[in-house]
């Protein structure tokens, strides 16, 4: 099984920034394993979480997502994310 | 004051200096249609939404601002669709304002609903759904500035009707939307690549559309006579080095030169500028320059180790990192390696059949060029014509060359022609196309008839789809399926029948004279060229073969 790693967005929080972002995957047929989305700072942006799988492609994902204008910061967190540790926690 | 949303776009646009604008109306873009009659903007009623969205790219092709066309809901949106995706592909600032149903009814499947904004996210830059009259005040200069920043794109805002016609109250315009500044100089990479140009020995210089685009042409010029390097162009790279340059090596890839394609494979150091190292100009990547170490210079980040991983990978505006790098390069005479290119050249050289007859393919640009001159802009299509174009015309200067390169779009050339002639209406636009391109947007010769710009059509008509037939010819057994017509359409009624002059130079006993003629007129026509389909483009690199597996274009074939 390929490693996996969590990239972190903050991103404008508007309708469309979902499909901007999912888009980008889809079309690579690059698989986002699991997702997590919440607002921040009031609501103007929101953070989300994608758990990915860490092949070869990533450094190419991470370019283009943050070319996006609606992208306002992107990490990158190799060693995995609390988000999704305590998710896995609902469908044990 | 208080305006309609209607009424604000098409001030802001005024604002940021849009002059002409061609679209069609519909339902759904009406208020935005009457908000312009008032305006004194130029409107140019296309016959197709996708001929308006090629008049914007030559407009934007020719000025390098961003132009805009209109589209109503619908069916209008997804007419623009083509036009868009190849806007994309070869990063030319456009903005398409599409019509939407209103809010309420969004979802609902209403008459002439499409999702524009979905089925654009994948071919824009970055899109709009306008939510609120008030967001008009922003998205319109924001649109502009994304069009023109870093790497250019296209832009598509799409405005539900009731925002159209919502009146809004404020005090004071926005700024227009301008280029923004490009990433900070990498000083520490461009000593390095300083470092690795003066130690190479055999360096070349690939020049792409970034150069054209960020008007770096001039830096790219310098630094190769200041350091000896000569430049290999790719198809969207031609005029960024005129081709009578001592140092040009003219065009590589699919169909260029077999002594450019050589020169790669020989090369030490290729340094890479403005370029995507798309596949019809590297062939086979793996076997891409393959003894090269690469300096890649892109305003894209996202365009370095790509396709191909660089040993100095350079993200910024190429005005500022090729300014930079002239600077610290050393001047160098390479005369060996110099003499060893200008040996293959001796050895390998450009082959041109039917060069001095006019009614040839390549007879015809090349007389279309020299009775044009150095002021004319040339547009293609797509096919055979548009290879021709791009191997044999003399390209002297950035901008002066149109064609669909990422795309490969059949049906570009004629309306991407008007728009190139409407933006610079003191200079005469030639457009080579195909019996086959030209028909995908014919019903736009009733525009340029209308506007009476000068687009002289040299219409090279071999009854087929050339190029399809020429791999059906080469790569399976000559089996040719659906690539010839059956029928002959006559060009030259169709022409009358919409209002444009048209000549037929095989049919002419001073071929030369009638095209001299032809061009000497103002205006637009047609000069049809009737010509084999038995001929292919050569040189050609297989589809998936290496550079240096050339078929074709040899001294003794
Ligand atoms: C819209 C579109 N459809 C199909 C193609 C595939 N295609 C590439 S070249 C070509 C033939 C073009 O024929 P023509 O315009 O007559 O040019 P020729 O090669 O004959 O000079 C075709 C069908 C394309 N590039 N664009
Ligand atoms: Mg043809």
């Amino acid at each position: 099984m390929c490693k996996q790693t969590v990239i972190e967005l903050t991103v404008n929080n508007h309708p469309g920034v979902m499909s901007h972002i999912c888009g980008l995957f889809a079309r690579r047929a690059y698989n986002v394993e699991g997702i997590a989305c919440m607002p921040v700072n009031g609501g103007s942006t929101s953070r989300i979480w994608l758990l990915v799988d860490a092949d070869e492609r990533l450094n190419q994902m991470i370019k283009q997502v943050d070319k996006l204008e609606d992208v306002l910061m992107v990490e990158r967190h190799d060693g995995g994310h609390a988000v999704f540790t305590r998710m896995a926690e609902f469908v044990a | 004051m208080k305006f309609s949303g209607a009424e604000i776009i098409i001030k802001l646009l005024e604002r940021q200096d849009i002059e002409i604008i061609a679209g069609i109306p519909g339902g759904a873009n009406l208020p935005m249609y009457d908000a312009l009659s008032a305006s004194p903007i130029r409107h140019i009623l296309t016959r197709h939404e996708q001929g308006a969205g090629f008049i914007a790219q030559g407009m934007a092709r020719v000025t390098g601002r961003p132009a805009v066309f209109f589209a109503t809901s619908g069916p209008g949106a997804t007419n623009t669709l083509t036009a868009i995706a190849d806007a994309k592909l070869d990063s030319i600032p456009i903005i398409c304002i599409t019509g939407q149903v209103p809010l309420a009814m969004i979802g609902t499947d209403a008459f002439q609903e499409v999702d524009t904004y979905g089925l654009s996210v994948p071919i824009t830059k970055h899109n709009y759904l306008v939510r609120s009259v008030d967001e008009l005040l922003c998205v319109i200069p924001d649109a502009f500035r994304i069009a023109s920043s870093g790497r250019p794109g296209p832009v598509v805002i799409d405005v539900p009707k009731d925002v159209q016609t919502a009146m809004l109250e404020f005090d004071a315009w926005p700024e227009p939307g301008g280029c923004g500044f490009g990433p900070e100089l990498m000083a520490p990479e461009l000593a390095h690549a300083a470092r690795i140009i003066d130690e190479a020995q055999r360096p070349i210089l690939y020049l792409g559309g970034g150069v054209v685009q960020s008007g770096s042409s001039a830096l790219a010029r310098a630094m190769a006579e200041k350091a000896s390097i000569p430049a290999a162009l790719s198809l969207m790279g031609l005029g960024a080095l005129p081709v009578d340059h001592p140092l040009c090596l003219g065009m590589l890839g699919m169909h260029g030169a077999r002594h450019t394609n050589l020169a790669m494979e020989r090369c030490d150091l290729l340094i890479a500028a403005g370029v995507r190292f798309d596949d019809r100009a590297t062939g086979k990547v793996a076997e891409f320059c393959p003894d090269a170490k690469i300096i890649h210079l892109d305003i894209d980040a996202s365009e370095l180790d790509k396709i191909k991983s660089a040993h100095v990978p350079v993200a910024g505006d190429l005005v500022d990192s090729l300014a930079a790098l002239l600077e610290l390069v050393r001047p160098a005479d390479r005369s060996p390696w110099l003499g060893e290119v200008a040996g293959l050249r001796c050895e390998h050289p450009v082959i041109i059949p039917g060069a001095d007859d006019p009614c040839s393919s390549y007879g015809v640009i090349l007389k279309a060029a020299e009775l044009a001159g150095e002021e004319a802009i040339v547009c293609t299509d797509v096919g055979q014509h548009q290879m021709r174009t791009a191997q044999v015309y003399p390209f002297l200067r950035p901008r002066q060359w149109l064609t669909s390169g990422g795309l490969g779009t059949m049906g570009f050339g004629m309306p991407a022609a008007i728009g190139a002639a409407l933006a610079a209406p003191e200079r005469t636009v030639l457009c080579f196309s195909g019996d086959g391109s030209i028909m995908m947007n014919i019903q736009d010769l009733a525009t340029a008839a209308e506007h009476h710009v000068n687009v002289k059509i040299i219409l090279l008509n071999n009854n087929a789809l050339g190029l399809v037939r020429q791999q059906q010819d080469l790569f399976y057994g000559k089996r040719y399926f659906a690539s010839d017509y059956a029928r002959r359409v006559d060009f030259l009624k169709i022409a009358e029948g919409f209002g444009l002059p048209a000549i037929d130079l095989g049919c002419s006993a001073d071929p030369g004279a009638a095209l001299a003629e032809a061009l000497a007129q103002s205006g637009p026509c047609l000069i049809h060229v009737p010509v084999s389909a038995d001929d292919p483009v050569y040189p050609m690199v297989p589809p998936g073969a290496a550079n240096s597996q050339m078929i074709g274009g040899k001294v003794h074939v």
